[in-house]
């Protein structure tokens, strides 16, 4: 197997010049992070006031793994725009995508573009966490800005399941 | 023991498991730091036992009761010897150094230790010679202390006499580091610790199977050995308690086995080492722990020892050679590297290396390596591990080299 099956070019670009990359004020703030690997994720996510506010602008800063990092690039390129039901959408079809068993259907869902070429993580059940740390902590923002959320995120317990 | 190069290349007959392809590509273990292969005369040790010899020991009076319980205490002897320790009721059987540790963290612990005692660490050591100290240290009152490191990775002896002062009541250290594999100075610092009356622990889970230990040279209190990192199965280990510090210490869990005489409302203890030891033991680990003592005596610890700084000073040399990688530890051609080699890339997070080494055959750790404290004070989110032992080639390291030199270019 050659190293791009898992490390696609995307993949490589995204954690080399992440997108999105910064901070922001005024947003929801989570700090996410696996002890156990050393991947560590800020993200900062702005809502539009009013329920259902979609995600006005998400940035976020961290260091890791090459899967970690582009997940978390890739995701806000993804989510920037989509409203809260769309967001939770998506993060469960990636959820699937990355964390399913077998071989990943092709074509992958169409409404995740780019970020079906992660789905080589699912022969790699101890990066699923690394692939996954951005999005539990979107999913934490999430919480947050509805009003409950415990403001730290870990993807430690995560396995293929 | 000198060995020709034939000698060490006739070893790996002695371990099937490293005749296998991973991924296509041969198999090259190199993350010995984590566990140890097994040879033959280890494996065939442990299923003879279950063939032949089962039973539960110590209080049966039939024949096999009594072949197992000859063979499971010849072993306590086996091992005071490879250790040189004054007496065999001087080893306990624990599953490994972490238990060990434990074990004294629970029970001389509490029993010496009283609020404002200090505790005497390193940066540097591994989890599970630290959490039982911070668990002790809150329940007691205690406080700990640590000794800094250099910028060559290796303790600051400088600060000794300014941190082992009379305050400290246990000094306890790692020989080896798992994740640094800088080789400290036990004899130096447990003298250290004498002068000023301190109790010590010597974490051996690296040495223990890579070079000669001697306790009375050493002359530490405690020293606590995982036996499945020097060729022996998992689940047991010991520790060693010296005699006057060990017939005191309290029991530690109770039941059958450790006691004397039985009332309903209170019991009567063994004396050491069998008052540590309650209920059923590992008996069949046990005794093929003793064949891995055995084992690594045919070959001689020395040798073993010469073997693994050998590879690692040529793996520290190879891998010099890749741009952007940086070797942690004390520097080339120092006495005080072990055959672990702990790297860094510059481009490449530990995770991507070791799952893209994977591919190629080559087994490696990443991460922090239970030494969480210490790869955030290197300013480290990860590191990358290669560890060896005897049964490892300078052919797997020259291989090593071009699959991470592969990785290298594959992130630039």
């Amino acid at each position: 197997m050659n190293f791009d099956e898992l490390y696609q070019e995307l993949i490589l670009d995204h954690s080399r010049r992440p997108r999105n990359y910064g901070e922001l004020e005024e947003a929801v703030h989570v700090h996410g992070d696996n002890p156990s690997c050393g991947d560590e994720i800020f993200l900062h996510v702005r809502f539009a006031p009013g329920e259902g506010g979609n995600v006005e602008e998400i940035r976020f800063t961290g260091h890791g793994c090459a899967i970690s990092q582009a997940s978390a690039s890739m995701m806000t390129l993804k989510l920037k725009g989509k409203s809260k039901a769309e967001a939770e959408h998506l993060l469960h079809l990636f959820h699937d995508r990355v964390a399913g068993e077998g071989e990943a259907p092709e074509p992958g869902p169409r409404e995740l573009g780019d970020l079906n070429v992660l789905s080589g993580v699912r022969k790699f059940p101890q990066r699923v966490k690394c692939a996954m740390l951005a999005w539990r902590a979107f999913e934490q923002a999430l919480g947050e800005s509805e009003g409950d959320g415990t403001g730290r995120v870990s993807t430690e317990e995560e396995e293929n399941s | 023991m000198n060995h020709t190069a034939t000698f060490w290349d006739n070893i790996r007959a002695d371990f099937p498991i490293l005749r296998q392809e991973v991924h296509g590509e041969p198999l090259i273990y190199f993350d010995n730091a984590a566990t140890s292969q097994k040879p033959r005369a280890v494996i065939d040790a442990l299923s003879d036992y279950y063939l032949h010899d089962n039973s539960n020991v110590h209080r049966g009076m039939h024949e096999l009761s009594a072949r197992a319980t000859a063979k499971f205490e010849a072993v306590r002897g086996r091992l005071a010897k490879f250790i040189n320790a004054a007496s065999e009721e001087e080893i306990v059987f624990t599953r490994g150094t972490t238990e060990s540790i434990n074990l004294v963290a629970q029970t001389w612990g509490p029993q010496n230790l009283t609020a404002g005692d200090v505790i005497l660490l390193t940066e540097m050591e591994h989890h599970s010679n630290l959490v039982p100290w911070q668990i002790l240290a809150e329940k007691t009152g205690a406080r700990l202390r640590f000794i800094p490191l250099t910028d060559s990775h290796e303790l600051d002896l400088d600060r000794l006499g300014e941190l082992l002062t009379p305050e400290v009541k246990l000094f306890s250290f790692v020989h080896i580091s798992n994740s640094l594999g800088t080789i400290n100075p036990v004899v130096e610092l447990c003298r250290a610790a004498r002068e000023v009356g301190a109790v010590t622990l010597v974490d051996a889970a690296q040495s223990g199977g890579h070079c000669p230990l001697d306790v009375q040279a050493i002359g530490c209190d405690f020293l606590a050995l995982s036996g499945h990192k020097m060729c022996a199965p998992t689940g047991i280990g010991a520790l060693y308690g010296r005699r006057e510090v060990l017939s005191k210490m309290p029991p530690w869990h109770g039941g059958g086995e450790m006691i004397v005489s039985v009332q309903y409302e209170k019991s009567t203890w063994k004396p050491a080492p069998h008052r540590f030891e309650a209920g059923t033991p590992n008996i069949a680990d046990t005794i093929a722990f003793g064949a891995a003592l055995d084992y690594l005596d045919g070959i001689g610890r020395e040798a073993i020892m010469e073997h693994d700084q050998r590879l690692a000073q040529y793996a520290h040399e190879r891998l010099a050679a890749i741009p952007g990688l940086r070797v942690l530890g004390p520097p080339l051609g120092s006495p005080n590297r072990s055959g672990v080699v702990s790297f860094a890339m510059q481009n490449a997070h530990a995770h991507d290396v070791v799952t893209l080494a994977d591919r190629r055959g080559l087994a490696l750790r990443g991460g922090h390596h239970c030494t969480q404290p210490l790869m955030r004070k290197l300013g480290l989110a990860s590191s990358a591990r290669a560890s060896f032992y005897f049964y490892n080639t300078e052919a797997e390291i020259d291989r090593m080299a071009e699959i991470l030199a592969e990785i290298e270019r594959f992130f630039r």
